[in-house]
């Protein structure tokens, strides 16, 4: 089964010629099957988390150890980790002039999986993952989240999430900028998954509001660069009601 | 519309709409001299003139200044052509040379002043070629001044392949004459090693309903500066101007285009894309339409997108349009300078993709629907090879 292990993660990122630490000591097992949400207020690190993880050059990692099955993920360049089962549904999905969705998921598919996608069998997986996603078959031929909306852009993150199968999935605010119609789309496509019982699911969001569609196992609140509480889906309930201040005053530091 | 987007440092991209009230079309007049087919009749550049600005005087090799002189075995031409097409080699006084333009520069004026021989390419009326026309220029070290025409007679259909190879100083005119309703396209390959200097003129006259097709693909040499000039003999022309370059470190490469609606009813399309990488990778693109007072019922469109690989490489894109007729179908331009950055190859990669497969990903996709417009499959395919090699030399 597999298992991502975050052992006393520390992470820095340079920021007006100065070095900040954003992570001050990250502990986290997420195993295959399980859902995990990540909780808390803006600026607490959780994106921080959350792209160290999938390897992004901005963010140097100072201490602590990441392993996926053992592996050593730290040592692993980006794409080294994804191929390893690693998949991040990024917040802000960037704009790819020229290269088209299919293209894209195709080239994709075929790094992660390490052989070309028979092409017959391939096509009726994508259109058949687009469809479930309420995506217009056009959206295929359209340049990589070149002109997308908010909703199209998470919407391309979770085709790719179906498609690709990763052994660990991090969302980044997945349902940020969603109305309720794509939140509950993406949802829907994020427990397809889930059902396989073949992904492990780090699900961070700053509201409860995903909560109601994807159920997750384990709540942590995260503040200040670390986990400062954990507990079930009853955590979450409690975040809804009384907000983060009880983990952002006083407590850890901004 | 002129728009820009993600404009790398140190780049520029500029465009303007004139409605000119006068005869005098400031196309022509910022040029610092008419229009001759005579070297004296053009100062030497200094390098603020407006038509010389983005160009690197010093590194022309005497072609701007009368400095540059021929040398005997400066570049060997080797025409092949399928059988009904005339080759001929001729003198000065040909009275078939210099009917599509008139050097608009210097140093077009001193390739048309100072070459010997042209080479005289006819394809006759109604005669449809199956196979290219292939136009080998090899540069052997030396300095050359070439001059070369292709006429088609009327209803005549033909591809022309221009292939630059070698090393080489050249200044060449090259005339593009096309008859009524004859179909005309042309591939200028500019695949030069890298000290090669070239600069040229290609003048296409566009007869009563016929159609030009110009793929310009510029990849090597140390300075390359073309002037793509199109104008019409009557209604009813079309012209497509299409371009690729890839300009590689310390590489100037420069294309100045001119689309002349001098007649009515006439269409243009000019698209031209670049590929940039490296320190001191310049690309400038210059995009002049001008829509004459009687051109009524012109349709145009002009187009310049460019792709910033990596830090330190600079393109100056200018695309003008001036308009003396509102008695057109659509007139319209865009120029965008966008940049392959950091994020693009964190997503590509964060899906599995390698560094160099997510570069050549984006690179191919950005030339794919131009590489498409070719037409000649040889050519395709070796540039799409060429796209994969400059990627590769990056990467090492």
């Amino acid at each position: 089964m597999a298992t991502l292990e975050i052992r006393d993660l520390h992470v820095t990122v340079e920021a007006d010629n100065a070095t900040k630490e954003i992570l001050k000591g990250v502990d986290l097992t997420v195993k295959q099957g399980e859902t995990h949400a990540i909780m808390g207020p803006n600026g607490s690190g959780k994106s921080t988390l959350a792209y160290s993880l999938a390897g992004h050059p901005k963010y140097t990692i100072t201490g602590g150890t990441v392993t996926l099955d053992g592996e050593d993920v730290i040592e692993m360049s980006v794409d080294e980790r994804a191929r390893a089962g690693l998949f991040l549904a990024m917040q802000y999905p960037v704009e790819v002039p020229g290269v088209s969705v299919s293209n894209f998921l195709r080239t994709s598919a075929t790094a992660i999986r390490g052989e070309a996608p028979k092409l017959r069998t391939w096509v009726k997986e994508v259109k058949e993952a687009m469809e479930r996603l309420n995506m217009d078959p056009s959206f295929a031929e359209r340049n990589v989240n070149e002109g997308f909306s908010g909703g199209e852009k998470k919407r391309h993150e979770i085709l790719q999430l179906e498609l690709l199968k990763p052994k660990v999935a991090i969302l980044d605010e997945t349902d940020s900028g969603l109305d309720v119609d794509a939140l509950r789309v993406v949802s829907e496509g994020v427990n397809r998954v889930r059902e396989t019982g073949e992904v492990g699911t780090l699900l961070i969001t700053h509201y409860t509001r995903i909560l109601r569609y994807i159920k997750p196992d384990h709540v942590h609140v995260f503040a200040g660069g670390k986990i400062v509480e954990s507990g079930g889906a009853e955590l979450a309930d409690k975040l809804e009601n009384e907000g983060y201040e009880a983990y952002t005053k006083g407590g850890a530091s901004a | 519309m002129a728009e820009a987007q993600n404009l790398p440092v140190g780049s520029t991209t500029a465009g303007a709409i004139a409605v000119a009230a006068e005869a005098d079309s400031t196309v022509a007049t910022r040029m610092s001299a008419p229009p001759s087919f005579d070297v004296a009749d053009f100062p030497v550049p200094n390098g603020r003139e407006e038509e010389w600005r983005f160009t690197p005087l010093e590194r022309l090799r005497g072609l701007h200044d009368g400095t540059a002189v021929a040398t005997g075995t400066g570049v060997k031409v080797d025409v092949q052509a399928p059988e009904g097409v005339t080759v001929e080699t001729v003198g000065r006084d040909d009275a078939r040379l210099g009917r599509a333009g008139t050097p608009v520069d210097r140093i077009a004026a001193q390739a048309y002043s100072a070459f010997e021989q042209a080479s005289v390419v006819t394809v006759p009326k109604e005669t449809a070629l199956t196979e290219p026309i292939r136009i080998a220029v090899h540069g052997e070290g030396g300095t050359a001044f070439g001059h070369t025409v292709v006429e088609l007679g009327a209803f005549a259909e033909a591809v022309v392949v221009i292939d630059h190879t070698g090393d080489a100083v050249l200044a060449a005119n090259v005339d593009y004459v096309l008859g009524d309703g004859a179909k005309l396209t042309v591939v200028s390959v500019q695949d030069w090693d890298d000290k090669a200097v070239h600069v040229a003129q290609h003048n296409a006259v566009v007869g009563r309903d016929a159609s030009f097709k110009s793929v310009v693909v510029t990849f090597g040499g140390d300075v390359v500066r073309l002037h793509p000039r199109v104008n019409y003999a009557g209604t009813g022309g079309e012209a497509e101007l299409f371009g690729l370059y890839f300009t590689d470190k310390g590489q100037h490469q420069e294309h100045r285009l001119l689309v002349d609606h001098n007649e009515p009813h006439c269409k243009s399309n000019v698209v031209y894309k670049g590929a940039l990488q490296g320190d001191d990778a310049h690309a400038v693109w210059i995009g002049d339409v001008l829509i004459e007072a009687r051109a009524e019922g012109t349709d145009t469109y002009e187009m310049n997108r460019n792709l910033v690989l990596t830090d330190g490489a600079r393109v100056d894109s200018v695309p003008n349009l001036e308009i003396e007729t509102g008695e057109i179908v659509g007139a319209g331009h865009a120029s965008a300078t966008g940049r392959f950055d950091d994020e693009q190859l964190f997503y590509l990669m964060a899906r599995g993709i390698p560094e160099y497969e997510a570069r050549r990903l984006v690179v191919r996709g950005f030339f794919a629907e131009l590489v498409q417009q070719i037409g000649v499959a040889d050519i395709e395919e070796r540039l799409l090879a060429k796209i994969d090699e400059e990627l590769e030399a990056s990467v090492a």
